[in-house]
């Protein structure tokens, strides 16, 4: 199971919106498929009767007052690390077709 | 080390007129440029700092680190220069808000005053996978200082700050401390609020110092703790506080030695130093038995499927269009996409993105990551065990000393293997210092010391009584 062929890394790559050169597909079959395998051992690990830990210090429902707080950040300033802006709004490529 | 006094002693020294913070910050960025060779800095925030040195001199910043210089590891969001966790794809990228840990630093009159290099986005134990340059060791400059804070670690070591902040998310604090030689304090999760700093793994990320002494580590920690509306997993602080250590003798403290952890994967000369520690503490009065954590083991396979999983939902939002790389050219959107994380992430980002992409995935989910977060309870409920046995754990903190630059590049599943000591705890939540304990060839060893959740200021008080009994 562990053994990824190479439509599985481009499966992987297309879920996770990376283009990788042919030399990556390459390289990433070998070395995730051998930390898969390292990984796999704990498929024998004896786990009956617990419950998955999602977190480590027992805080649940952490909620605040559904206030608005101003903290100073301008639009503009939030846009400068934007790459490509046009009339104060983030130009992005064509979503469809 | 030793250009420096304690922290509270310079801050004292500036708020009594003695000091002046612009000396201060003009030392320790001549002493950054003297050895620029070390690599250990992407950038210095250098005008800002002498801007608020300059307020700190004429008393409009006072407070409990009035001019205290220190260094941030570049995945901290500060004003000054780019915040780029020394990755390509954030290259560029001016901070708008500032992390909580720097703001509430910054309030106490202490002074950032450099970026320091680490692993692209803190994935490392090296620096190697740094998309810049790598830092070399203090001791040893064909050597690696550790990761991913290793910048941080080499900035102490080689005195360019009293103090530096990490962020250790499978021992990224704790094991540079020991390849380079200071004190590298993991507090227990949630202890400090990880707003404005890039995330990691958020189940397992936290922030901690690197110092060159216990009294600095749980000063600074005592400045930076607490709850944060800007990040709901933070926990309340001890109402005593972090720097009131307690000072009795290590006498009746009940002491475990980890026995997973002292098995034949570690070098027999860390073997020898651990022991040598342990005697020594023993000697000073403690009771030390031996303790067995019997799904350690699987620790290491536990994290290298949560870590990832978590890695490739974090770095989901580095799309090329709101912020940090894009390529340009595209099709369409999700060409856009594409491209520029293709381009924009390193090669260990992306292994890391793959991996968990495909332990997160359809038919996989159970086997993988639902069976790691189960294996996790496993080990919580055996450390709860042994934490009514006795006070604190005590093991190596790596398996080997600094290693050679390029040493263990080619092979990822060896350089992750160096995590296995250190990722437990992280699992677990519980706090860890590495302390330094002595020397293999001119190259420091430290050893690890660890206490249950919330136990941090016990776990100071032990390790500055440990700290005086390695000495």
């Amino acid at each position: 199971m562990a053994k990824l062929t190479r439509e599985d890394v481009l499966k992987l790559a297309l879920l996770a919106r990376l283009d990788l050169t042919d030399e990556e597909i390459e390289e990433f079959q070998g070395e995730l498929s051998a930390i898969l395998q390292y990984v796999e051992q704990l498929q024998s690990v004896e786990v009956d009767g617990l419950k998955p830990t999602n977190q480590v210090t027992g805080l649940i429902n952490v909620t605040r007052p559904d206030e608005v707080k101003d903290y100073g950040y301008k639009p503009e300033k939030l846009l400068e690390n934007v790459p490509e802006v046009k009339d104060n709004q983030i130009k992005v490529k064509r979503m469809l077709g | 080390m030793g250009q420096w006094l304690s922290i509270s002693q310079i801050a004292g020294g500036v708020s009594s007129g003695k000091l002046k913070a612009v000396d201060l910050v003009e030392q320790s960025l001549k002493i950054i440029t003297d050895k620029k060779e070390y690599d250990a800095i992407i950038a210095t925030t250098e005008e800002r700092a002498l801007r608020r040195a300059q307020q700190v001199d004429a008393g409009e910043i006072t407070g409990r680190l009035a001019g205290v210089p220190f260094i941030a590891k570049d995945n901290f969001l500060a004003f000054g220069a780019e915040t780029t966790a020394a990755s390509n794809i954030l290259r560029g990228f001016n901070a708008p808000y500032q992390a909580t840990a720097i703001e509430k630093l910054e309030a106490e009159g202490a002074i950032c005053v450099a970026k320091a290099n680490l692993d692209a986005f803190a994935h490392g134990t090296s620096t190697e996978n740094s998309d810049f340059f790598t830092t070399k060791n203090p001791h040893d400059k064909t050597r690696v200082p550790g990761g991913s804070s290793g910048g941080s670690a080499a900035a102490v070591v080689l005195d360019m700050a009293p103090f530096a902040l990490g962020t250790d998310t499978g021992g990224s604090i704790r094991q540079p401390a020991s390849f380079s030689g200071c004190v590298g304090y993991k507090p227990t999760y949630g202890l400090v609020s990880r707003s404005g700093v890039v995330a990691m793994g958020s189940s397992l990320d936290v922030i901690g110092p690197l110092t060159r002494t216990v009294e600095d580590a749980a000063l600074v920690l005592d400045v930076i703790a607490g709850r944060d509306d800007l990040d709901g997993t933070t926990i309340e602080r001890d109402p005593a506080g972090y720097t009131k250590l307690d000072d009795s003798s290590l006498k009746g403290k009940k002491i475990g030695v980890v026995c997973e952890h002292m098995g034949e994967e570690l070098d027999p000369k860390i073997i020898e130093i651990v022991n040598g520690a342990v005697k020594k503490l023993e000697d000073a009065g403690a009771e030390v038995t031996e303790i067995r954590l019997p799904s350690l083991p699987m620790a290491l396979a536990a994290y290298y499927i949560l870590c990832p999983a978590e890695v490739s939902s974090n770095l989901g939002r580095y799309d090329g269009q709101r912020f940090g790389y894009n390529f340009g050219e595209a099709k369409n959107m999700n060409d856009s996409y594409s491209k520029s994380r293709g381009r924009g992430f390193g090669k260990e980002a992306k292994r890391r993105i793959m991996i968990g992409t495909h332990v997160l995935s359809t038919g996989y989910y159970d086997a993988y990551y639902k069976q790691a977060q189960t294996v996790r309870t496993k080990l919580i409920n055996e450390c709860e065990e042994a934490f009514k046995q006795v006070d604190f754990l005590v093991g190596p903190v790596a398996p080997t000393t600094a290693f050679k630059i390029g040493e263990n590049t080619g092979d990822p599943l060896k350089m992750y293997l160096g995590d296995v000591m250190t990722v437990g705890v992280n699992l677990i939540g519980n706090a860890a210092i590495s302390l330094p304990a002595g020397e293999i060839e001119g190259l420091p060893v430290g050893i690890q010391l660890m206490a249950p959740q919330r136990e941090d200021r016990k776990l100071l008080s032990l390790a500055k009584q440990a700290e005086e009994v390695l000495a």
